[in-house]
């Protein structure tokens, strides 16, 4: 029973376990940027999920109504989006430089051009 | 029912998951990363997080997926084809990490539980103190902007500061000479003209309404600035890139970053000359809900300001990139 209580916080690890196996195991560099994308969604969830709160609702106060979620992590996740896209954006810039640099966006070509004298 | 909906929609996100690790073809892989974040969008209402859903609908199913398709355009489509003899031990390593994360998660307190740490220690403060003390209903804006402002101008600086760094890496190229860019692609799609034209404006005024309600609704500079950005990059994308510009000067859109910036840092240093800390609105004004109002209202103008530009200059500058390249040595693309 204890267990599938936390049915949400198992589903974010699954989700963050996808994105950081593809950050590992692929070599076309968009596509690490992608599940770097998924891992940090999984921790989104992951806070999200930690501000819910039985029998509350949205954190807009108004007269009648004691129980809200936790604004806390709304507040540090909203902020966290758009940094996580202007950093995907600096990333991004960096793959179109190393395609212009090496011709290729695939790490291990990019390693083989690197290793040759 | 919550519970339901909640996990048909997990079960959805693992499955786009998957198909991003999976799908060969980049662009398809590009549309199933924005229907990921759209679907993370709903989950997060479901999660009572509308503020959250707000963002991450405009900017993961919006901003980010146009980004990655405008990398594509400028890089490869297809994914090579992988060499087989690494693929083990990324595979042991997930489901290692994997398992010692949810065994972690056995000691955590279940979820929605209300007497987990995270809604008895400043959460009863925010919940039950902010009508007294700031006079909002939004108590997300009012964290945001007041209770942790501080918090909230590091993260625009480092907004700015991504802005600098994409300008520094492919922004200062003028279009090399002799290429002219001429108007692209979608003058034959009426239709998408005609659906661009109408929902443009609306797009728009939606962005001012959750801007200047954000105190009131669910809303804020945060979630304003990407919904303005947005609706400018579909009208980038629908009448070409040259229209938009005319709409923002780039003289301006560089500048338009640090504007906002300074906005929120300036009443930073409003209410020290006024004899309070840093982000003390309380001194901006006699009455200290009014001059918390005030001081939110401000900072979330310069939040707004510096969000908007930036997804617009990073928007701008991919694409202006991408076009100088295909003009260039006869690439398609997007």
């Amino acid at each position: 029973m204890s267990f599938f209580e936390h049915y949400n916080y198992h589903l974010a690890i699954v989700l963050s376990m996808i994105g950081f196996y593809t950050m590992i195991s692929r070599t076309n560099l968009v596509k690490k940027i992608a599940g770097l994308n998924i891992f940090q969604v999984s921790v989104f969830i992951l806070f999200v999920s930690i501000g819910v709160l039985d029998g509350g609702t949205v954190p807009i106060l108004r007269a009648g109504q004691t129980e809200y979620a936790n604004p806390l992590p709304h507040v540090l996740i909203l902020t966290a989006i758009v940094v996580g896209v202007a950093i995907t954006a600096v990333a991004l810039t960096l793959v179109i430089r190393i395609r212009e640099a090496y011709g290729t966006v695939e790490e291990d070509q990019i390693q083989e051009q690197d290793d040759l004298p | 029912m919550d519970t339901f909906v909640d996990i048909v929609l997990l079960a959805f996100l693992a499955i786009c998951a998957i198909s991003i690790l999976t799908l060969r073809d980049l662009f398809a892989m590009a549309m199933m990363f924005g229907l990921f974040s759209l679907i993370t969008a709903g989950l997060f209402t479901t999660m009572d997080a509308p503020d959250v859903a707000f963002t991450e609908a405009a900017v993961g199913a919006g901003i980010s997926t146009i980004l990655i398709l405008t990398t594509l355009a400028q890089t490869a489509r297809r994914e090579a084809p992988r060499p087989r003899h690494n693929a083990l031990l990324p595979m042991v390593v997930v489901w290692i990490t994997g398992a010692v994360l949810i065994y972690g998660t056995a000691d955590l307190p279940a979820f929605g539980d209300p007497d987990a740490p995270a809604h008895n220690h400043v959460a009863p403060h925010y919940l039950q103190e902010s009508p007294a003390e700031i006079g909002i209903p939004n108590a997300v804006a009012a964290v945001l902007a007041s209770y942790r402002g501080f918090d909230t101008w590091g993260e625009v600086l480092v907004v700015f500061a991504a802005v600098v760094g994409v300008i520094a890496l492919i922004g200062l190229r003028r279009r090399p000479p002799g290429v002219t860019a001429g108007p692209v692609a979608m003058e034959q799609h009426d239709v998408l003209r005609v659906i661009a034209k109408l929902v443009v404006p609306v797009i728009l005024l939606f962005g001012l309404y959750v801007q200047f309600h954000g105190e009131y609704s669910p809303g804020g500079g945060f979630q304003a600035g990407v919904i303005f950005a947005a609706a400018i990059i579909l009208y980038a994308l629908v009448f070409d890139l040259d229209a938009a510009r005319k709409v923002i000067p780039p003289g301006w859109l560089n500048r338009l970053p640090a504007i906002g910036a300074l906005i929120f840092g300036g009443v930073g240093l409003v209410t020290m000359l006024l004899g309070g800390d840093f982000l003390d609105y309380d001194y901006l004004r006699e009455d200290p809900r009014a001059a918390q109002q005030l001081g939110i209202l401000l900072v979330e103008i310069g939040v707004g300001v510096t969000v908007a530009s930036s997804m617009l200059v990073f928007y701008f500058t991919f694409a202006e990139r991408g076009r100088g390249r295909r003009t260039g040595n006869g690439e398609t693309g997007a």
